[in-house]
């Protein structure tokens, strides 16, 4: 008999709690978004968790299309990135208060 | 603590380990200071899902879980962070908003005790979907598969454009503007200002975009109209080394007067 699935939603929750809290402290806009990708993996987690708990493969399914959206995020996010620091280097998300090039 | 016990002793063990692993480097990430040491704390992190993956009969999501974050993404992090060589302290010393942090942790940790409370209550229940069920954990990849190209078919295909249309963005995002009103960065505005805070290490970067375009246009004007004679030579040399900060300005004036 495996853990119970509660344990592993309640992990879930603390990952992402601690993701959330991250994203809303830190200012570094590459920390903020390795937080983005700690509350993905919460989520992914409470997604197979659910596959298991309820024998249904669409949540395993779901994780895939994550995983893929994922992936194309931080390619264009960190693009995003490269052309801020380009302008203006070690800027900070403060710094980054305007549409104005 | 009796439903941890109430499962085999080595499910138990492997859940404790991984769960540990996983809240360790969670807390890495976010308390490092050093953005490097943020990036590996996330791998860590990564690595203890991937192990609840395989604990969860999720073997090929374990396997592209590793593959695809620890392995890409990752690198993708690490790769922006020395490019940028921005591996240094956070300042946390300026502070605009200083409320904030206390506020974010006290609403995350209120999130959090909601969460729990809710999963203290029923579960979900409703109609499955219809993919399909599990089945044995031996045919997992063929089960997921199935359900990949068959019920979500067009999810995969949509997928694909999604990638498609992020490496296109990727480039056009990271491509280093083109100096000159001929360039291709001509449509992003303002193409003189990174290679001004890049060749210039001494530089301050400039607070707003106008006063950096106003300081190209009066520095391209100025060797054509005060110094007829010789105006090439005054705007790329003296421009680079006495003025020193307009420096990429004399380049600018250098091709206004080639062009014509």
């Amino acid at each position: 008999m495996s853990v119970a699935a509660s344990w592993y939603l309640t992990l879930a929750a603390v990952l992402f709690t601690i993701g959330a809290i991250g994203l809303l402290v830190r200012r570094n806009v590459l920390v903020m978004f390795m937080c983005v990708e700690l509350m993905l993996n919460a989520a992914n987690l409470t997604f197979v968790t659910f596959a298991r708990r309820l024998n249904d493969i669409a949540g395993q399914t779901a994780v895939f299309f994550v995983l893929v959206v994922a992936a194309a995020e931080v390619v264009v996010g960190l693009g995003i990135i490269v052309s801020i620091y380009r302008r203006r280097p070690g800027a900070t998300a403060d710094d980054i208060h305007g549409m104005k090039g | 603590m009796t439903y941890v016990l109430a499962a085999s002793i080595p499910d138990a063990i492997t859940f404790v380990i991984a769960a540990a692993i996983c809240v360790v480097g969670a807390l890495g990430v976010v308390l490092a200071r050093n953005p490097v040491h943020s990036a590996l704390m996330l791998v860590m992190t990564l690595f203890g899902v991937a192990v609840l993956f395989v604990e969860e009969d999720a073997q090929f999501l374990a396997a592209v879980q590793v593959i695809v974050y620890a392995g890409a993404i990752v690198v993708l992090f690490l790769f922006v962070i020395m490019l940028l060589g921005i591996d240094q302290r956070e300042a946390i010393e300026r502070d605009p908003l200083p409320a904030q942090r206390p506020i974010a942790i006290c609403l995350g940790i209120l999130g959090l005790a909601e969460v729990l409370l809710l999963a203290r209550g029923q579960w979900p229940s409703g109609a499955r979907s219809v993919s399909g069920a599990l089945g044995s954990p031996a045919d997992n990849v063929q089960v997921i598969g199935r359900s990949i190209f068959t019920t979500y078919l067009l999810a995969f295909e949509v997928t694909s454009a999604l990638l498609a249309v992020a490496v296109v963005g990727a480039v056009v995002l990271a491509r280093r503007p083109r100096p000159g009103p001929g360039g291709n960065g001509a449509p992003l505005g303002a193409v003189v200002e990174p290679d001004a805070v890049i060749d210039d290490p001494g530089v301050a970067a400039p607070e707003t975009g106008e006063a950096g375009t106003v300081d190209v246009e009066t520095a391209g004007s100025e060797p054509g109209g005060g110094e007829p004679g010789g105006s090439e030579r005054g705007g790329s040399e003296r421009g680079g080394s006495e003025r020193g900060v307009s420096e990429p300005s004399g380049e600018l004036a250098h091709m206004e007067v080639i062009r014509p």
